[in-house]
């Protein structure tokens, strides 16, 4: 095998332009694709991040049937104090979870004492919530954090009324009995809307919504849960949706169910869209291997027709001559995606100790950090070289094939 | 004498479109160990057809060939290409060295890729063949830094280099000019007086012609003429 590899090397040699050019191609390719997977997946993690930590937390558990009538946020499907212990108990037995903060959400009228609009309210623990999403704060653009007796507001809400911070408003929701209740709140600050579920709600203080919603004891309409690390977010969400069901009503059904950031907020196809966008590239990257190694090959056995008729005339087994032609194509794929993958971690590593910075969202200085795991990146190299080898393996089965008369006589 | 190469009624037919065109017809030759052989004729007189045939690149299409004492018909083509590397050597008009391996690499070639012999075995007889055909300090030199006679005194010791019983060569002095020719002939004659391999020609050369023990004419497929030459 050797001297098939020296061979094979040499055979590389004949035509240096030719090879480089391939070698060239290929390294290219490899490092668009290092360069675009280390990027889109630092952007898709940023904006995972944003999502996650200003609004969702990793996970959120409901009453069961609370997230499919979100949009009425129903009061009668509510987390009693009762399960909010057994549910908390869960929570803390498992050593991933980090924190968790409990929400009641509420739909209600919203007036300045000249006008009226809609609003949705999320009734939080400022405590919990600067834990659980620690982005929150940053959300609010005019003031500061909730405090009992005052609200939140949503951006387009107080441009539409002309609302500032400091002014008092009230607040008019149902009660889960059908009653209407009302609360004076001054204006803590403006908050920034983001896409996906409460996204756009207004926030008063968990103990202001316990009043407002005339609450003899404390029911929760959601529990959102922040874990030490989003690595983990499938098998904590597995062991908690286990835990859960086991906590079940009179009719033997699971009362709760868990939800994770993916399927509860918009972005989560998007991320999709951007692994899609990922996995197009590697085809792309494959398909430039295999034309420019195929085209290579296929003129490197038209150029040596009659080298191929010696070499079979003198005794050499068709197998050797096809293993020269395989390792010719597997050194062309192997070393134009290592200089590739070289090339692309200096830039990645340029990038990341250059501290570029982009806007992104609220954030105007968000400090541009790509990556690319080691496996991702022996994963592509793999890919190029396998398909080098995928394209050298036509010319090859056609040079180890060939009638040594005809090839002599060529 | 042992009998090398033995043709019996031996004939070759090639299809073309939907004719069968004859090429050779019922050869019947036998060839001596350690014997110059020539097949002569004019082109297209089945030369390099008979040769193709006693170097076991093809198969006849009638009668019975046997080389060495074996069929090379009922072999398979990877059977072949061994039997091939094991028994016969070949010297092409064209030298056909492998233009990207040194002088040594190309002789050492058969020994490596065929029949694939141990380092140190295969030391003593690349350098061995080419002390004997004086291109040992050429060694290092890439085929391309050779003249057209080095250049088939290189193609010789390769041909050389497996110790095959046969050794064929079509028109191996056709590229040389009178003195490289003759030079060639000699080194021919030299290794075929130490190794005992028969070798056999296909040519119009009349040098080689003049070496020859036995000289077989051929015209239109079919032997015209057979003579054994009687050297003074």
């Amino acid at each position: 095998m050797g001297n098939l590899i020296k061979i094979a090397f040499r055979n590389l040699s004949r035509q240096r332009r030719r090879t480089l050019l391939t070698v060239a191609i290929i390294c290219v390719g490899v490092v668009a694709v290092l360069l675009f997977s280390a990027f889109s997946g630092a952007f898709k993690n940023m904006m995972i991040g944003q999502i996650t930590d200003s609004m969702l937390g990793h996970l959120q558990i409901h009453k069961n049937g609370y997230v499919s009538s979100l949009d009425n946020l129903p009061l009668n499907k509510v987390i009693s104090t009762k399960q909010m212990v057994k549910i908390g108990k869960i929570l803390k037995d498992i050593p991933q979870v980090e924190a968790y903060s409990k929400r009641i959400l509420m739909g209600g009228m919203l007036s300045n004492y000249m006008e009226t609009t809609n609003i949705k309210v999320a009734g939080i623990n400022p405590d919990d919530e600067a834990v659980v999403t620690p982005l929150l704060t940053s959300r609010i653009k005019n003031g500061k954090m909730l405090e009992k007796g005052t609200i939140l507001l949503p951006e387009l809400v107080t441009k539409g009324m002309g609302l500032k911070t400091g002014q008092d408003i009230v607040l008019v929701v149902n009660n889960a009995d059908g009653s209407v209740n009302g609360q004076n709140l001054k204006i803590s600050g403006i908050i920034e809307s983001v896409v996906g579920p409460t996204g756009k709600y207004g926030y008063i203080h968990i103990d202001d919504a316990k009043t407002i919603l005339r609450m003899t004891e404390p029911q929760y309409s959601e529990i959102a849960v922040r874990l030490k690390s989003i690595g983990s977010l499938e098998k904590v969400f597995v062991t908690i949706s286990n835990k859960i069901s086991d906590l079940k009503n009179k009719e033997n059904k699971p009362v709760f169910e868990a939800h994770t950031w993916e399927k509860l907020s918009p972005f989560y196809n998007i991320a999709q869209m951007i692994d899609l966008m990922a996995l197009f590239i590697n085809v792309l990257l494959i398909a430039i291997v295999l034309i420019s190694i195929l085209n290579v090959m296929i003129m490197a056995v038209y150029e040596r027709v009659k080298e191929i008729g010696t070499l079979a005339a003198i005794g050499t087994l068709p197998g050797k001559i096809r293993t020269m032609f395989l390792l010719e194509g597997l050194f062309l794929g192997f070393f134009g995606s290592l200089v590739g993958s070289i090339i692309g971690v200096i830039v990645i590593i340029a990038v990341k100790f250059g501290h570029f910075t982009i806007a992104f969202g609220r954030n105007e200085n968000i400090l541009l950090d790509p990556s690319i795991p080691f496996k991702q990146m022996l994963f592509i190299t793999a890919i190029a070289t396998f398909a080098a080898v995928i394209a050298s393996l036509q010319p090859a089965i056609k040079a180890s094939r060939m009638d040594p008369i005809e090839s002599l006589r060529h | 004498m042992e009998t090398v190469v033995d043709l019996k009624h031996v004939s070759k037919t090639y299809k073309v479109g939907e004719v069968d065109v004859p090429a050779l017809k019922d050869i019947t030759v036998d060839i001596k160990k350690g014997t110059f052989v020539s097949f002569i004729g004019p082109s297209g007189s089945g030369k390099t057809t008979l040769l193709n045939l006693i170097g076991a690149l093809d198969t006849p299409s009638g009668g019975f060939l046997t080389i060495t004492g074996s069929d090379p018909a009922k072999l398979k083509n990877k059977e072949r290409a061994k039997f091939r590397g094991e028994n016969i050597g070949f010297i092409f008009q064209d030298f056909n060295l492998i233009s990207v391996l040194t002088v040594y690499e190309n002789i050492e070639y058969p020994l490596l890729m065929v029949k694939e012999t141990p380092s140190n075995k295969r030391k003593e007889i690349v350098e061995s063949l080419l002390k004997k055909v004086d291109m040992f300090d050429h060694k290092d030199k890439y085929p391309s830094q050779l003249s057209g006679g080095q250049k088939q005194r290189i193609a010789v010791a390769r041909a050389l280099t497996t110790s095959p019983r046969i050794v064929l060569a079509d028109e191996p002095t056709a590229n040389l000019d009178h003195d490289t020719a003759y030079m060639v002939i000699d080194l021919m004659k030299k290794m075929r007086d130490e190794s005992g391999v028969t070798f056999i020609f296909s040519t119009h050369d009349t040098k080689i012609v003049g070496e020859v023990d036995v000289i077989h004419t051929l015209e239109d497929g079919a032997i015209q003429k057979s003579e054994e030459v009687t050297h003074g």
